[in-house]
Formats: structure tokens, C-alpha cells, sequence
């Protein structure tokens, strides 16, 4: 059982949980992931790490509510006890002195983006962050982000707050005026990790991207998170989650990931009949 | 019932007691255990069909070295008790292994009995007084004094749990790490409930912890911890790393990443482990659709095939690419599987998926093969006809063609020794490696096998652990 430290809401069904998981935190690292389940009933899912406490043995998750899983982890409070909780998975970024970088995070994205950019920054790169959102109410760790980057820029696509317009546009000013970029990283929707290699390949800048597939075990037993990259098949759990950008087949990737949408869906309306609800373990805030 | 023993000389019925088993039509669309086991007259007059000859033939064909005349013998008596007392002697999971066992390679291969007529059903008797002490919970272990000194066993499948209970019961403190979340490995997330339930496994686990065995759920060794690190900053004095077959291997044709093609082991973890079956009472989903081709021709694709059915497929077909006779399956499986309407082609070589504009699997390009000059395995391999090219109209392709060594913990270990194949090398007498104090049995060592075979190999490096314990590893304040 592992319990829930801290919530907040970050942004409309975006929300963040501290949980105390103190194996994971030990070792956890700016890119990889956990996996959870949050009752005895439940399917396991990937959460990129978006923040870790070595001492205080704490991981934090942001995620944003969109499946049954997601929507019932978002009902839970501190106190509660996620059942079932492993990690740290998959590869650490490959965090070194680059240079000058671009990090670049939309939507949800910006959460896994925040400990990558720390930890080049913290490697002595000059980083330049992007920040982008569909609107003013989905922006969210701009202080963070700031803190983590030596210069933040931030864009909605509705101008409801800061640049309008695409992360895109922001990355090929930055790639214009700066010139001299060793390295993006863009994490965010499919599409949008799409459009930012599609424009960093016209300039030959190397891009890393991190996928969240659909995955079972989390640990390069079942395949389920197979992604074609560079001709060859890897499984995002083991191999990844970060990838060369310009190497990935995000038509495949995009198809995958959409595999069980019907069962999504009947997931969802069964839930929503029964009302939501918090998942219980019954343990009341146990220690 | 009872064999005749009027005269003086024991008249041997030829067969055996044959085991009760569900219907193929009904059991084909639920996921309850196929055979029911045993009725306690019949476990009866089955052991008393052994001769309890003198030179104990069957025993050589025991990985775990079992008495098993000893046993037989308390089960004519109706010694129950006595029996499984004398099985858990050598055999920590007798529940599991009367039903997987493939008796008929093993010790029932070597009876006597089977000289002439067919051997004693010494599985379905290990599985009849294995059952009778899971529902009674009468049988306590006895457990040497603590040793002080700790173990750390790495995988809960069959190796790990075997070289654990062996271990416990000398007395040494042992933790079971297991990465998912709930102990049991491969008899958790591979071998379906119709043929293994998963109460049984659970119950076998917890006589595991009635002898104080330790299991630390949730942990990947690679990940939270290295092996190095176990043993340095954890303080084991010896680990064992029983982390099984558990990559799965594709066949690298195109097409194989296409939306419905599973490995076996996804196919098998989310319907098994994840009880997809339940959906939607259970979160996780699977999607099988009318017509599912399983490729392979082991017990994996055997529990697939007949998976797809229960899950609801109108044709579950076997694409094997050598004949009946080459299948590596159990007879028994097969037969099942036959029963229950699993279609077989036979050598048929799949080149190539095919999917629709969606990317959804719509078809399988297919060659027609024979059978060639006999390959390194002993069996004649398979040659594809030119020009036999066919479409086979399928949905779900169920890739089940074998699963090599899981990699985290050998990539991770510091000066332990791998082959070729990424498997740990580990002698076979005593399971030990090319690093001090570690050691290693079952898939992870020789590529997937059996269950059986797993657990012989947690035995024998139970042994030996337990020989450098007491000679090579610090005391230490219990």
C-alpha cells in the first residue's frame, strides 16, 4: 500500500499526488516512470515521474484524467493508499553537457519535461524552455519551469494567456535566434510531438521525445508498448520511454495507442452509472 | 472399484483411473478448472495399482526427487496426511506440480506399470492429497532454528519458490522479490486458471509464508535495487535470481505491430494475471476478435488458443509451421485444446500480416511448408513450397513462439556471466554462477521450460546456498 501525501489540483482534470514510496524515490531519475494500480479490481498504468524527494521517500505523478483509471485516481485524497505502486521503469534521461537545449512541454507534458530540464540545466547546459497549453487554465508550473530553465517562453493557442499560437512557433524562434541548439526534448500529445520533430528535422536538430504507450508489466514482459523506431521494434517500457523523435513512427504509435478505445468507453459509462467514487483499501491513512 | 487382492497374487488393472473432467463444450466457454480431480475412491484404487516395486524406477524421473512409492503407499492406506507430509519433504508446491507436471516425460515415464500396461496416474495422486491438505490446512512445517543469515530470492515463479521454501525451512531468513504484483511468476500470469487456478498458486504461496518466507511485492530488482546492491547495502548473504523466460519473441515479419497481434505472454498476462476476462467488472481489457490464428505449437500456444475461446472467439486456430508430431505441447494439451474445437494448420509458415487502413489485423500472408532434414533440435524442419502463398482471414494473431531470458537483472550485475541468448550461465549441479554468492536455476538459466524443471533447479541451488551459508557467509546478530 502506498500512501497519498499531497494533492492539488494543477488544471482542469489535471491533478498531482505525492505519494510516499520510499524503494522508488531511492532511486527514481528525471525521465522514467512508475506504474500503478489503484485497487484490487484495477488495470496497471504508466505515470511519468514528475518530480522525486530521495529523502523524503516521495515520487510525485501529475496526470490528467482521461480514462476510468486515471478519472478514479483523481478522487483519492491524502490519506488514501494507491495499492499497488513499482518502479523507477524504464531508462533515465541521458542527461550530459550539451550545450545549449530546448525543452519543450505541452499540455500534461510539462510535468515530465520539469525534472529533465532541472537536471540538464543542473549539467551545466544553458536551457531554454517552452511551455504551451490550449488555453490560460491549462498552464500550469510556470514558476517551476522557470526556476528549472535559464529562460521560459510561454504560448496558449487561443491567446487566452502570454504568446498565442503553437509550441511550434516558439521553437523555430528560439531555433532562429539561437542558432546553435544540441538538443530538444518535447514530451506532450502524440501530435504535438509530431509537429515539433517534423520542424526540428528541417533543421537537422537531434529531438528526444518521451511515449507513453499502453503497457501491462511495465518491464519488457508483454510487448503491449511495442513502437517501431528507426525500422526496429522496441518495447517503450525497456527501451524507452525516451526515443530519437525523427526515428519514431508516430503514425503506428498514434494507431496503437487508440486499441482499446471501445473498451474505454464502456469502462467510462459504467463508472459514471455508478457514480463516482473514491477507490478504497480500507486502511484508512495507515502508516 | 478396489483392485482385486482376494488372491495372492494382485491382478493390475491396465489403465488408469481416468480423470473427471468438464464437458469440452461447456468448459470451452468458461475459464473453471478442466480437470476436477480425483474422488477419493479413486485415488484410492489408483494407488493401489502400484506394485511398489524395489527398485523404484519412477524415482529417476523426479527433478525434485520425490519418495514417490512412499507416497502411493500412505495414499492406498488412505494416509492422506502422511502422504503429503512425505511429498512436501521434496516438493514445496505439490497443488501446482500434479497438475502441470508433464508426468508422462517424467516419473510416470519410467514406472514399471508402463512396461506393459499404462503407468500409475502419479500426478492426479500428488493433486488429490496436494488438494486434500490445501482444503484442510492441517499440515504444520517444521522449521530448523533462524541461522541468522538472509537470502534474497529474485522471482516468486517456480524456481524462486522452491529454492525460498527450501531455504526456510533450514532455518535462513529469506525475501521473495517479486516485480508484479502478486507472487507466483509464471504460474500467475501464464498458465490459465482452466488449468491452474489461481487460488491454488495463492495457497501454495501462503504455506510459504507460514514458514516465515518474506515476499517483497512491487519490486524489480534492476530498478529499486542491483543484485550488488542487495548484497552490499541490504545485507543478503546470498541471493538467487529465478527471474524466468519472460521476453517475448516475435517473428519479425511485417506487419506484426499492427493493432491485435499480442505476444502470448500479453495475450496470457492481461487475460490470467489481469483477469481480463472479467471485463469490465476487472479494468483491464483484451480484444479478441471472430478468428484467431496462435502461432506456435507449445503448451504457450496450446493455453492461447483455448484462452481465445473461452474469451469468446468463434475459431481459435494453431498455425504451426512442422506437423502434429513435432509439436512440443503436452499430448494432454493438445488433446484439450482438440476437444474444445481449436482448429490446427499444420505446416504453415506465416510470412506477413495484414491489416486495414486502421491498422487492424484483417489477414495473414501464409506458405505452405514440408518437412526437411532433421535440424539441431532433432526434429526435421520445416521447408517453405515456392510459390504457395496464401491468404489466411484472421483478426487476432497471438504470437507464441517462445520467450528468451528477462534481461534486467543479468544486465545489471556486475561480473555475472551470460550466454549467447542473454540466459545466466549457472552450473547445473549446483546452480552457482560466476559471481560469489549469487546463484541462479530455471528459465532465466536453460530458456523456457518446464515448471517442473524450474523448481528441480531451485532445489539444487537451495543446496548449495545453504552450503556456502554455513561456510562461507559472516555470522551476524539475528
Amino acid at each position: 500500500m502506498f500512501k497519498i501525501i499531497k494533492k492539488e489540483v494543477l488544471a482542469p482534470m489535471i491533478k498531482l499526488l505525492e505519494i510516499k514510496a520510499p524503494l522508488v524515490a531511492g532511486k527514481a531519475a528525471a525521465g522514467q516512470f512508475v506504474i500503478i494500480r489503484t485497487h484490487e479490481l484495477g488495470e496497471r498504468v504508466p505515470l511519468t515521474i514528475a518530480d522525486f524527494d530521495r529523502e523524503k521517500g516521495i515520487i510525485t505523478c501529475v496526470f490528467q484524467e482521461v480514462g476510468k483509471t486515471t478519472r478514479e485516481l483523481g478522487t483519492m485524497i491524502p490519506g488514501d493508499c494507491i495499492t499497488d505502486f513499482v518502479g523507477p521503469l524504464g531508462l533515465p534521461s541521458h542527461i550530459e553537457k550539451f550545450g545549449r537545449v530546448v525543452c519543450v512541454g505541452g499540455g500534461i507534458g510539462v510535468a515530465p519535461v520539469y525534472p529533465i530540464a532541472r537536471a540538464l540545466k543542473d549539467a551545466g547546459n544553458d536551457v531554454t524552455g517552452i511551455v504551451g497549453a490550449r488555453t490560460k487554465s491549462f498552464i500550469f508550473w510556470e514558476d517551476k519551469m522557470r526556476s528549472a530553465c535559464s529562460e521560459l517562453r510561454v504560448t496558449t493557442d487561443d491567446g487566452t494567456y502570454a504568446r498565442k499560437g503553437f509550441v511550434t512557433d516558439l521553437l523555430r524562434e528560439v531555433i532562429e535566434e539561437k542558432g546553435d541548439i544540441a538538443l530538444c526534448l518535447a514530451i506532450g500529445p502524440l501530435p504535438m510531438m509530431q509537429a515539433v520533430c517534423a520542424l526540428t528535422r528541417e533543421y537537422k536538430l537531434k529531438t528526444i521525445v518521451s511515449l507513453n504507450s499502453i503497457m501491462v508489466d511495465g518491464t519488457g514482459m508483454c510487448g503491449s508498448c511495442r513502437v517501431t523506431v528507426g525500422g526496429e521494434t522496441k518495447f517503450a517500457c525497456v527501451d524507452g520511454p525516451e526515443f530519437d523523435g525523427h526515428e519514431v513512427d508516430f503514425a503506428e504509435m498514434s494507431r496503437r495507442s487508440v486499441i482499446y478505445k471501445p473498451q474505454e468507453k464502456l469502462s467510462i459509462e459504467r463508472y459514471d452509472e455508478a457514480g463516482a467514487r473514491r477507490p478504497g483499501c480500507g486502511c484508512g491513512g495507515e502508516k | 472399484m478396489a483392485g482385486d487382492t482376494t488372491s495372492g497374487k494382485k491382478s493390475i488393472k491396465p489403465f488408469k483411473n481416468s480423470m473427471p473432467v468438464q464437458d469440452p463444450v461447456q468448459r470451452a466457454k468458461n475459464f473453471k478448472e478442466v480437470a476436477l480431480g480425483y474422488e477419493e475412491e479413486a485415488v484410492v484404487d489408483e494407488a493401489r495399482r502400484c506394485i511398489q516395486c524395489k527398485n523404484k524406477p519412477c524415482l529417476q524421473g523426479c527433478p525434485v526427487e520425490i519418495d514417490i512409492p512412499a507416497f502411493i503407499k500412505m495414499a492406498a492406506e488412505r494416509d492422506f496426511a502422511g502422504a503429503i507430509k512425505s511429498i512436501k519433504e521434496k516438493n514445496s508446491l505439490p497443488a501446482v506440480c500434479g497438475r502441470v507436471c508433464p508426468q508422462e516425460n517424467q516419473c510416470e515415464k519410467y514406472c514399471t506399470l508402463a512396461k506393459k500396461h499404462q503407468p500409475v496416474a502419479i500426478g492426479r495422486i500428488e493433486r488429490y492429497v496436494a488438494d486434500w491438505e490445501l482444503s484442510r490446512e492441517v499440515l504444520i512445517q517444521e522449521v530448523e532454528p533462524p541461522t541468522g543469515k538472509k537470502v534474497a530470492v529474485i522471482g516468486s515463479g517456480p524456481a524462486g519458490l522452491t529454492c525460498a521454501a527450501d531455504l526456510a525451512k533450514q532455518g535462513h531468513s529469506v525475501t521473495v522479490f517479486e516485480a508484479l504484483h502478486v507472487a507466483g511468476g509464471v504460474l500467475m500470469y501464464g498458465i490459465p486458471e482452466f488449468r491452474l487456478p489461481k487460488g491454488v498458486v495463492q495457497a501454495e504461496v501462503n504455506n510459504l509464508k507460514k514458514i516465515g518466507v518474506k515476499f517483497q511485492l512491487n519490486c524489480v530488482v534492476g530498478k529499486f535495487a542491483t543484485v550488488d546492491e542487495l548484497m552490499e547495502d541490504w545485507g543478503f548473504d546470498a541471493v538467487f535470481i529465478g527471474t524466468g523466460a519472460g521476453l517475448p519473441h516475435f517473428m519479425k515479419i511485417p506487419g506484426e505491430n499492427a493493432c491485435g497481434v499480442y505476444s502470448a505472454n500479453e495475450f496470457l498476462t492481461r487475460t490470467n494475471l489481469m483477469k481480463a476476462y472479467l471485463f469490465p467488472e476487472y479494468d483491464t481489457p483484451i480484444r479478441v476478435g471472430r478468428k484467431v490464428a496462435v502461432l506456435g505449437g507449445g503448451n504457450v500456444a496450446m493455453d492461447s488458443a483455448r484462452t481465445a475461446l473461452r474469451l469468446g472467439a468463434e475459431e481459435s486456430w494453431i498455425v504451426y509451421r512442422r506437423t502434429e508430431k513435432e509439436m512440443p505441447a503436452r499430448r494432454e494439451e493438445v488433446e484439450h485444446a482438440m476437444e474444445e474445437g481449436v482448429k490446427f494448420a499444420f505446416l504453415t509458415f506465416p510470412t506477413k500480416i495484414l491489416h486495414d487502413e486502421d491498422y487492424w489485423v484483417k489477414g495473414m500472408e501464409c506458405l505452405r511448408c514440408e518437412l526437411g532434414e532433421k535440424d539441431a533440435s532433432g526434429r526435421r524442419s520445416p521447408v517453405p513450397i515456392v510459390g504457395s502463398e496464401y491468404i489466411m482471414e484472421v483478426d487476432t494473431v497471438v504470437v507464441a513462439i517462445g520467450q528468451g531470458p528477462n534481461p534486467l537483472v543479468p544486465r545489471t550485475t556486475k561480473g555475472l556471466e551470460c550466454g549467447r541468448k542473454g540466459n545466466i550461465i549457472a552450473c547445473s549441479e549446483t546452480g552457482a554462477t560466476s559471481k560469489a554468492g549469487v546463484f541462479a536455476g530455471g528459465d532465466v538459466v536453460t530458456g523456457a521450460a518446464t515448471v517442473i524443471l524450474a523448481m528441480g533447479a531451485g532445489r539444487t541451488a537451495a543446496k548449495s546456498i545453504h552450503k556456502y551459508l554455513s561456510e562461507n557467509a559472516p555470522e551476524r546478530n539475528i
